[in-house]
C-alpha cells in the first residue's frame, strides 16, 4: 500500500524509458547524448540545468534538512571520512562539491589538533632550552597553527558556495581555506597539485563521472589519495526495504514541511537509487588510473567510502 | 516544455494537472502533522497552511463542489473556471469605479494592506483535477473575503475572516487556523475577538449562502453593501 507508490513508478519509468529511448534517439542527435536525472531521463546538458536549479534552490536549508533526513548521522559519516584520510599538517586537500564546507572543516580540525598535539611533543623534547628560546618557538609556532595545511572547496553551484563561506565566517574558519567555483568534469587546476582529492555526496550529481575520476586523478600529486563518500547500495532485504519507505516516503514530505521544495527531494532520493553501487563504482575509479581501489561500507551500505592512490 | 512532458509520462496515471503531486496515503498523514506543526511553529509558512488545506480538505473539498454544481452562478464558475490574478484583472478599470463598489474597495484593500492576488499557492496534493480548482477558487476568494467582511491581514483580521471561512466551508485547515490562530493575539485583542468579532463572524457564516456561489469577476461594479445584503453577510461591528 504506502511502499506500493514506489515500485509502481520504478515499472513505469523503465517502460517509458525504452520508449523515450527510440524517440529520443532522433531528438537526442540534436539535444545531447541521453541520461538520467532521478527516475526520468533527460539530456545531460538538461540535467546539469536540473541539478544547477535543486542546490540553488536547497543551498540556504541543506544542513538542517542533511540533519533531519539522516538524524544527524551525516556528521558520523564525514567524520569517519576525515579520520580515514587522516591528514597530517601540510597537507593540501582538494574538497570537490564541497559545498558548504563540511569536510573542509573537519580537515581544518584534525590538523589543527595533530599540530597542537606535534607542538606538545616538541615542547617535552624542549624542556632542557632556556626560557628565551622557549618563548621563542611558542612565537613562530603560534603562527602556524595549521601547519601549511591548505583546502581548497571547489563546487559548481554559487548558492552553495555562498553558504559556505557564510557558515565559515560564522564559524571562525578563515585560514588555510580557499572557495573556488569550478566543474568536477573539468577543474580549474593545474596538474599534480593535491595530496588528497575528497568528493562527498557530489558524485551523484555529477553527470559524467569517469570525467571527473579522470580530473581527479589529474590533480592529484602522485602518491596523491582519492576518497569518495557516497549513497551507496544495500545488499540486505530488510534493511532494504526499510530504507526504501522512509526514502520515498519520508524523505520528500520533509522536504515540502522543512524546505518548502519537495521535488528537490524526490530528486535526490531517486538519484540515490540511480547512482552505481558500490563495485560499480570500484571499476570505474580503477578505470581512471587509480590503484589500491578499495571501499568500506557505514551502515550495511547505505553510505559507502571508495579510496583510491594515484601512482 | 520537454522536461515538463516527461515529468507527466513519468506519472503515468498520476499526475492530473500542472503542479500534482501524487501522494500516498501515508504521506499525506506525514505531510498533514507536519505542515500542521511547521505552520504553527513559524507563521510565515503560507505555504505549511496552504499544504494542510490541502491534506485535510478530502470530505470539505467535495462539498464544496457539490454546493457549487448545484447553484446556477456556481456552477457557471466551476465550468469557465475564472482566475483572479492581476495579468487577468484591469486594476485601472476597477480603481475607476465609484467608492463603495466591490472592484474599488477590492483594489482599496489590496492597497491598504500591501497584498496581490498572485501569492496564492497552485494547489499540489489535492488528488482530483476539479477538487484542485474547488481549492485554488477559494484561495484566491480570499482577499474578497476580507474586503466584504472588513478585515484588515493582521492577525486579528485573519483569525475573523478563518472563523466565517470555517463556517463557511468546512475547511478542517480553516478550523484549526481559527481555533489556534488566537494563541498568538494579546488579552485585550482576544476579548474583543471573542465577545464581538467571532459571535458576528459565525452569525454571518451561518446565514450567508456559499460564497464560493458568486461569480465576483462580473459583479465589480455592485456596492459592496448591498452584495452583503443578498449573501448574508451582516454589517461589520
Amino acid at each position: 500500500a504506502a511502499a506500493g507508490l514506489c515500485p509502481c513508478r520504478v515499472l513505469l519509468a523503465r517502460r517509458g524509458g525504452a520508449l523515450r529511448a527510440l524517440g529520443g534517439s532522433v531528438r537526442g542527435l540534436a539535444a545531447g547524448p541521453e541520461t538520467h536525472f532521478g527516475f526520468q531521463t533527460v539530456t545531460e546538458a538538461e540535467r546539469r540545468e536540473k541539478i544547477y536549479q535543486v542546490f540553488e534552490s536547497v543551498a540556504e536549508k541543506y544542513d538542517i534538512m542533511n540533519d533531519s533526513m539522516t538524524l544527524g548521522i551525516h556528521r558520523v559519516w564525514k567524520d569517519i571520512l576525515v579520520h580515514k584520510m587522516n591528514p597530517s599538517p601540510g597537507t593540501l586537500l582538494l574538497d570537490v562539491a564541497g559545498g558548504t564546507g563540511d569536510i573542509a572543516f573537519r580537515f581544518i580540525n584534525y590538523v589543527r589538533s595533530v599540530r597542537e598535539r606535534q607542538l606538545q611533543q616538541k615542547l617535552r623534547h624542549h624542556q632542557n632550552l632556556s626560557w628565551q628560546e622557549i618563548s621563542e618557538s611558542y612565537q613562530e609556532d603560534k603562527s602556524n597553527s595549521l601547519g601549511d595545511s591548505q583546502v581548497v572547496v571547489c563546487d559548481i553551484n554559487r548558492e552553495m558556495l555562498r553558504v559556505g563561506k557564510q557558515k565559515a565566517q560564522h564559524l571562525g574558519y578563515c585560514e588555510g581555506l580557499s572557495w573556488v567555483l569550478g566543474n568536477a568534469e573539468e577543474l580549474p587546476f593545474d596538474d599534480d597539485k593535491f595530496d588528497v582529492y575528497t568528493i562527498a555526496f557530489g558524485i551523484r550529481n555529477v553527470t559524467r563521472i569517469d570525467l571527473a575520476l579522470q580530473e581527479a586523478y589529474r590533480v592529484l600529486k602522485p602518491g596523491g589519495r582519492f576518497l569518495c563518500l557516497e549513497f551507496s547500495h544495500v545488499s540486505n532485504p530488510l534493511l532494504s526495504r526499510l530504507y526504501d519507505l522512509y526514502s520515498f516516503q519520508v524523505i520528500p514530505v520533509l522536504g515540502e514541511v522543512i524546505a518548502g521544495d519537495w521535488k528537490s527531494y524526490q530528486y535526490l532520493v531517486e538519484s540515490i537509487r540511480r547512482f552505481p553501487p558500490q563495485e560499480e563504482l570500484k571499476a570505474m575509479i580503477e578505470d581512471a588510473g587509480f590503484v589500491k581501489v578499495d571501499y568500506e561500507n557505514l551502515n550495511l551500505g547505505i553510505v559507502a567510502i571508495h579510496s583510491g592512490f594515484k601512482l | 516544455r520537454s522536461g515538463e512532458e516527461e515529468e507527466e509520462e513519468e506519472e503515468g496515471v498520476y499526475q492530473l494537472y500542472p503542479g500534482h503531486i501524487p501522494t500516498s496515503p501515508l504521506q499525506k498523514a506525514l505531510l498533514t502533522a507536519g505542515s500542521a506543526f511547521m505552520a504553527l511553529y513559524d507563521p510565515y509558512r503560507h505555504d505549511m497552511v496552504a499544504v494542510l488545506g490541502e491534506t485535510t480538505g478530502c470530505l470539505a473539498l467535495p462539498n464544496l463542489r457539490d454546493k457549487m454544481k448545484n447553484h446556477p452562478e456556481g456552477y457557471r464558475i466551476l465550468q469557465e473556471r475564472p482566475r483572479i490574478r492581476l495579468s487577468t484583472l484591469d486594476m485601472a478599470r476597477l480603481q475607476g469605479l465609484p467608492d463603495g463598489s466591490l472592484g474599488r474597495e477590492y483594489v482599496r484593500f489590496l492597497e491598504d494592506n500591501k497584498v496581490s492576488p498572485d501569492t496564492r499557492m497552485p494547489p499540489k496534493f489535492v488528488d482530483d483535477e476539479e477538487l484542485a480548482y474547488v481549492i485554488q477558487r477559494y484561495r484566491e476568494v480570499h482577499d474578497l473575503m476580507h474586503t466584504l467582511l472588513g478585515m484588515p491581514t493582521n492577525m486579528l483580521g485573519e483569525v475573523v475572516v478563518k472563523w466565517f471561512e470555517a463556517i463557511q466551508t468546512g475547511l478542517p485547515m480553516c478550523v484549526l487556523g481559527a481555533a489556534f490562530g488566537p494563541v498568538r493575539l494579546s488579552t485585550r485583542k482576544l476579548q474583543v475577538l471573542a465577545t464581538e468579532l467571532v459571535p458576528w463572524a459565525i452569525r454571518s457564516g451561518r446565514n450567508a449562502s456559499c460564497v464560493l456561489n458568486i461569480y465576483y469577476e462580473q459583479r465589480w461594479e455592485q456596492p459592496v453593501e448591498s452584495l452583503r445584503e443578498e449573501i448574508g453577510i451582516f454589517p461589520p461591528p
